[in-house]
């Protein structure tokens, strides 16, 4: 069986020969993911992906933690074993004060290492290539495009196609690939969503690309997971994967209220402040995304913005 | 086999070994203090052995500055380039200077082996000047650079550019305290050994000021201004 | 005048610092008070401060680590205690504060706690091992030393004047640039890493030259001992690596004061150039660490199983090619910047092979015990939690060097859970090892076992407890320094974490108990003859502790464990051999050239962080004066005449004729 087959777990296709390995490792995988599953909940979090991406890198995970347990655990056990079985009120043990060289013995302890990581090398030269964030899903759909911008100290959602953004709630059809744009109005940024997979940098001057999909709907956890200031904890959006039909609705209904997202309000939410409830603007009076790469729009001003106010204080009127 | 303990024969008597002598394992050939078996080293072999040490950590020093350099050559942000703003000829005349010093320098080091303290100090003087005519022109450059708003704070690129031709400068200018002292310690208290040593480290430094300055004009300026 | 300095910059308003800051000052007075009126002044000044004995400077190095590991782990628990309690809720730190902690515990300890606890074994050890009478530049090494201690001050300093960064411990821009962090807190990082950091280099230097040019007559490269190659190799790294955070560290200091543009948002700054720089540095600073506690590892699994290592030359390749590789991995500390698939695939498989020499090492270990008479002294039972712990830690990492594993865990607890695994199974074990077993060499007598084994299973323990449930929180999803979170699936493994952090707590205190139980029955711990634990290498040839000078005569090197074959022999005839013919020794004076440079060092810093300009100008010059000073003395040496040398190497073996005496089978320890 071929690794590129083991590690993109794509439901829909059905290579004959392949299927009983495939069945046969994701019968290991979902063992261990229930053993680990049942270690605190399995709501969130690497070990409960609800994306292809996700389910991909929780194969890879598994199979490496998997291929380097193999070496570890008899480690281990020598370890103790030797330690206690030399020990020197053990009598029954033969001592050899001079067993300091094994030719033998410098061959297989050199080759393990190298072979599990020769192994190890192909995994990772695959799983970098296949699971590259940049890398289109493939898909029979066009994916959805979406803008991502973090500020301090909230996310920005813009959606080009539809002339909407959000602010820290990010809405998608369900099952639909997702391609993000990425950058930063200030610091360094982490766009993160646990359960959906990769996570991918933010950088001001910069666009850094994602791709993402959702197996179905639900709500999911997103963070930041780059400091980025005294706000950093704030920087917390749900992700909503919804039905087309409910997707489509939302972004009528956006349309239909919040402001115009200008120059003005991008200034607005520029300043450091944390966002209490997420909120959406109905209307893009420009790019806003290219504007903000090309520094048109120029980057967060930073603390003067707040004059030394506590973060705890920080929310702003809308 | 010799009935030896901790405290056997000091290393002076070790050095006095001929070949194959007295049966001792491992000691039938005789060693050059400082490699292998040998023992210590000289005082003069250590000081300039720990002074290369420096240098080559220096040298890495610099390839920080000049990696940085080569990652924001192209960061101009819509100020001036290399090519609109480098002058050859002040780059040409910095270099015979300094390569001219390290040519004085040498000739020092020749002095100082002599023991001859005329020669010693002329030299120096003359390659303390002709470095002091290379920070002349440097700060030349620098300030013509300013005043034509292509200061350290214009772009990316000449910020990297001022800090790694400006970290050079500031290596020449420590070089040249470095001088003065040395002139002043040899005419106070003339060639002793710590001395030598001393000046030994300091000709090393200015050598290898002279290697970093060749790196920098042929990578900065040349490569700036020709490709 | 005085600058950005005013009266506001210490916390009156906040009580938290406010005191903490209030008890520092009253501990250092205290001190200092005590110091004064007992008379110990002068002492201290002329034996410790100013001195150039490497063993003394060893000393140093590992107080002033022990101090800030201590300070660093009241952050720990102070990180630990707010994430318990701050689950849908603030906890009683808020964030600009919390912010300052959690980089201030990662500076502290990695530049003030791990790295003069390394160096200082180094110091100490090196040059005993090697057979040689001090390190090749001894005023040098006090000056590195008393650098160390600047960048020490200038951080505890931040607790009361001003603030500390907040901005992690490795100020990343643009948030560590003015323009997001206006405050002195990023520059009193600066200074205080980029002084030491000086400090450092200098040791290196140092240390490669002692290494290389300096051994005992007859140590050949293959009769090394092992902590000498791992020294070595540590040297090198420095030596290599530490020029790159000077310049990076002066790049971003020139950003700051002066506006240039290297890492800004504006006008082409690459904030990605200073990820690139800072870990081109910060992955061999790992090895930096990690190397010599191997090399402790080394020594004492060999000493306590009775058995020469198992597999020297072995070991001495994987160590320098873990020293080689250790520049070809930096990339993986940020592979989820979009660098593209063969560049992240390239480092990944870099980072695995390196995996490669620790392997081997951990392997030749085990095979150094087999064959054994294991003694589980409290040295052996932190090489044993080592290698269990470290195996597990290693594990972890060559999980995250895979790229897509990755991609799901950058940055999260479990990374955080992976590198304290590492480095506090590694280095502070190797530390903790090391110290035990050389504390009766610097001091003439044993730390107490029972408080010691205490202290062992509290601290594995703890760790354990610590990090098991953040390796979880990780997986879970959990992301790094934050002051607060809404996750309930994250609290049960938070609050475990806070319970690891009180065991390992106990740990410590047994620590303190143990120095302070020692001090008090040394009479009954006391070291008679210079080698408690049957010692193998050179260092266990001399007296405890050794004399300013180490060996009346070099000794001559014969095989691969000078000492242990010398050792056979006199037990074999029964008698040392013939006294050798003593001559006056030339040792180096004490300097006080480290000690006012460090300090003009300190008011440099200081006025630069506060933009003092003329005090800054002032400390500049004042450090060059000093510099001139020394290079001025006529007098390097003093003699130890030769009556003198005689009276003390005649007690060491008239000690060794008694215990020989005693023992008159083979193979007793003393």
């Amino acid at each position: 069986m071929s690794l590129r087959r083991k590690y993109m777990f794509i439901p829909h296709t059905n290579a004959t020969s392949a299927r009983l390995g495939r069945l046969t490792s994701y019968a290991v995988h979902r063992v261990a993911l229930t053993l680990l599953l049942g270690l605190g909940g399995c709501s969130t979090g690497v070990l409960a992906p609800a994306g292809r991406v996700a389910r991909a890198e929780n194969v890879i995970l598994l199979d490496a933690l998997a291929i380097m347990l193999a070496i570890v655990i008899p480690t281990l056990i020598a370890t103790l074993a030797i330690a206690w079985w030399f020990r020197a009120s053990n009598r029954k043990a033969r001592y050899r004060p001079n067993f300091a060289y094994s030719g033998r013995i410098e061959l297989i302890v050199w080759s393990i290492p190298t072979l599990v990581i020769l192994f190890l090398g192909g995994v990772i030269w695959i799983g970098s290539h296949q699971l590259d964030p940049g890398n289109p899903l493939p898909a029979d759909r066009k994916a959805l495009d979406v803008q991502v911008v973090s500020l301090d100290w909230k996310w920005l959602f813009i959606y080009p196609g539809q002339d909407v953004a959000s602010v820290n709630r990010l809405v998608v059809p369900a099952g639909v690939p997702v391609h993000f744009s990425l950058t930063s109005a200030s610091v360094m940024n982490v766009f993160f969503v646990p359960r959906l997979g990769s996570m991918i940098y933010t950088m001001n001057r910069m666009v850094t690309q994602l791709h993402l999909q959702t197996d179905g709907p639900g709500e999911f956890f997103g963070e930041s997971a780059q400091f980025s200031g005294d706000g950093f904890p704030y920087m917390t959006f749900s992700v909503s994967a919804v039905p087309e039909a409910q997707f489509t609705g939302w972004v009528a209904k956006a349309h239909g209220s919040g402001a115009v997202l200008d120059a003005a309000a991008y200034a607005e939410l520029s300043r450091q402040s944390v966002s209490a409830q997420p909120f959406t603007y109905r209307h893009l009076a420009f790019d806003v995304f290219e504007a903000i790469v090309s520094q048109k729009l120029p980057p967060g001003p930073g603390p003067e913005s707040r004059s030394a106010t506590p973060v705890a204080s920080l929310r702003p009127t809308s | 086999m010799s009935a030896t303990d901790l405290t056997e024969r000091s290393w002076e008597d070790r050095r006095a070994y001929t070949f194959g002598g007295a049966g001792d394992e491992g000691h039938t050939t005789r060693y050059a203090t400082g490699h292998g078996e040998g023992g210590p080293a000289s005082k003069r072999v250590i000081v300039g052995y720990g002074f290369w040490i420096f240098l080559l950590s220096d040298i890495i020093m610099f390839s920080a500055f000049f990696a940085s350099y080569a990652v924001l050559a192209s960061e101009t942000a819509g100020g001036p380039s290399a090519r609109q703003l480098f002058d050859k000829g002040s780059v040409a005349a910095e270099t015979m200077c300094l390569l001219l010093s390290s040519f004085t320098c040498g000739l020092a080091s020749l002095a100082v082996d002599r023991r001859n303290l005329k020669w010693t100090q002329l030299a120096l003087l003359i390659t303390g000047l002709l470095g002091f005519a290379f920070l002349l022109l440097e700060m030349r450059e620098f300030a013509g650079l300013v005043a034509q708003q292509a200061g350290p704070t214009r772009s990316a690129f000449l910020s990297a550019f001022f800090t790694l031709v400006g970290c050079h400068g500031l290596h020449v200018t420590a070089g040249l305290l470095w001088l003065g002292t040395m002139m002043a310690q040899f005419f106070a208290k003339g060639f002793r050994e710590d001395i030598c040593h001393r000046y030994l480290c300091f000709s090393l430094f200015w050598h290898a000021l002279d290697i970093i300055w060749v790196a920098i004009f042929s990578l900065v300026y040349l490569v700036g201004t020709v490709l | 005048m005085f600058g950005k300095l005013s009266w506001s910059a210490i916390p009156w308003d906040q009580p938290i610092p406010l005191t903490a800051a209030a008890l520092v000052v009253l501990a250092i007075v205290v001190t200092l008070a005590w110091v004064l009126i007992k008379g110990y002044g002068s002492y201290l000044w002329h034996e410790w401060i100013t001195s150039v004995d490497h063993k003394r400077i060893g000393v140093m190095y590992i107080s002033l680590a022990l101090l800030m590991l201590f300070r660093g782990f009241i952050d720990a628990v102070m990180m630990r205690s707010q994430q318990a309690l701050a689950f849908h809720a603030n906890g009683y730190l808020p964030p600009e504060h919390y912010d300052q902690i959690f980089s201030a515990h990662g500076t502290i300890m990695i530049f003030f706690a791990a790295m003069p606890f390394v160096i200082g074994l180094m110091n100490f050890v090196v040059p005993l091992q090697l057979g040689v009478r001090d390190v090749a530049f001894p005023t040098l090494n006090s000056t590195g030393f008393w650098l160390t201690a600047t960048g020490a001050m200038l951080v505890n300093i931040s607790l009361v004047v001003g603030e500390f960064a907040r901005t992690g411990w490795l100020v990343y821009p643009p948030l560590s640039e003015l323009r997001y962090s206006p405050g002195v807190g990023v520059d009193y990082y600066l200074w205080a890493v980029q002084i030491s950091g000086i400090g450092t280099l200098m040791t290196g230097i140092n240390f490669v030259t002692t290494i290389l040019k300096t051994r005992a007559p007859g140590m050949s490269y293959t009769r090394m001992p092992m902590f000498c190659w791992t020294a070595l190799a540590s040297s090198l790294l420095i030596v290599a690596a530490f020029p790159v955070l000077t310049a990076t560290l002066a790049m971003l200091i020139l950003d700051r004061y002066v506006g240039f543009h290297f890492f800004t948002n504006e006008a082409g700054g690459n904030m990605m150039m200073f990820v690139n720089l800072i870990w081109t540095w910060g992955h061999p600073e790992v090895y930096i660490l990690v190397l010599p506690a191997f090399g402790v590892f080394s020594e004492v699994v060999a000493t306590f199983s009775g058995k020469p290592l198992f597999g020297y030359r072995s070991m001495v390749i994987a160590t320098m090619f873990i020293c080689l590789v250790s520049f070809t991995v930096w990339m993986h500390h940020f592979f989820t910047m979009g660098a593209g698939a063969d560049v992240n695939a390239v480092f990944g498989i870099a980072t695995s092979i390196i995996a490669v020499g620790t392997g081997v090492k951990i392997y030749n270990w085990l095979f150094t015990m087999y064959g054994g008479r294991v003694r589980f002294t409290t040295p052996m039972l932190w090489s044993v939690g080592f290698i269990v712990t470290f195996v597990i830690g290693g594990m972890t990492g060559v999980l995250l060097a895979v790229p897509p594993a990755d991609f799901q865990l950058h940055n999260s607890m479990f990374l955080v859970a992976h590198f304290h695994n590492v480095i506090i199974a590694g280095v502070l074990f190797g530390a903790f090892a090391g110290l035990t077993y050389w504390f009766p060499k610097a001091w003439g007598f044993r730390l107490h076992e029972g408080w010691g084994k205490a202290a062992f299973w509290f601290s594995i323990t703890g760790f354990y407890v610590t990090f098991v449930p953040l390796y979880v929180a990780g997986l879970l999803g959990m992301t790094r320094r934050l002051q607060r979170y809404d996750v309930p699936e994250w609290r049960p493994w938070v609050l475990a974490a806070g319970i690891g952090v009180a065991i390992t707590a106990c740990g410590l205190a047994c620590q303190i108990i143990q120095l302070i139980v020692s001090v008090r029955r040394r009479s009954e711990l006391r070291d008679l003859t210079g080698d408690p634990w049957d010692g193998r290498s050179l260092e266990w040839a001399t007296a405890s502790p050794p004399p300013v000078f180490n060996f009346a005569v070099l000794p001559d090197v014969r095989g691969e464990e000078p000492y242990w074959e010398i050792k056979q022999r006199a037990m074999e005839t029964q008698q040392l051999a013939d006294e050798p013919r003593y001559e006056p020794l030339e040792v180096p004076r004490n300097s006080p050239t480290g000690f006012i440079t460090a300090f003009f060092a300190t008011v440099m810093g200081f006025a630069m962080i506060w933009h003092i300009w003329w005090l800054a100008i002032l400390g500049l010059v004042a450090a060059y004066v000093v510099f001139v000073w020394f290079a001025w003395r006529d007098v390097a040496h003093y003699e130890i005449p030769v009556e003198e040398v005689a009276r003390l190497d005649r007690a060491r073996r008239r000690a060794r004729e008694e215990w020989l005496a005693a023992h008159a089978r083979v193979g007793e320890p003393a």
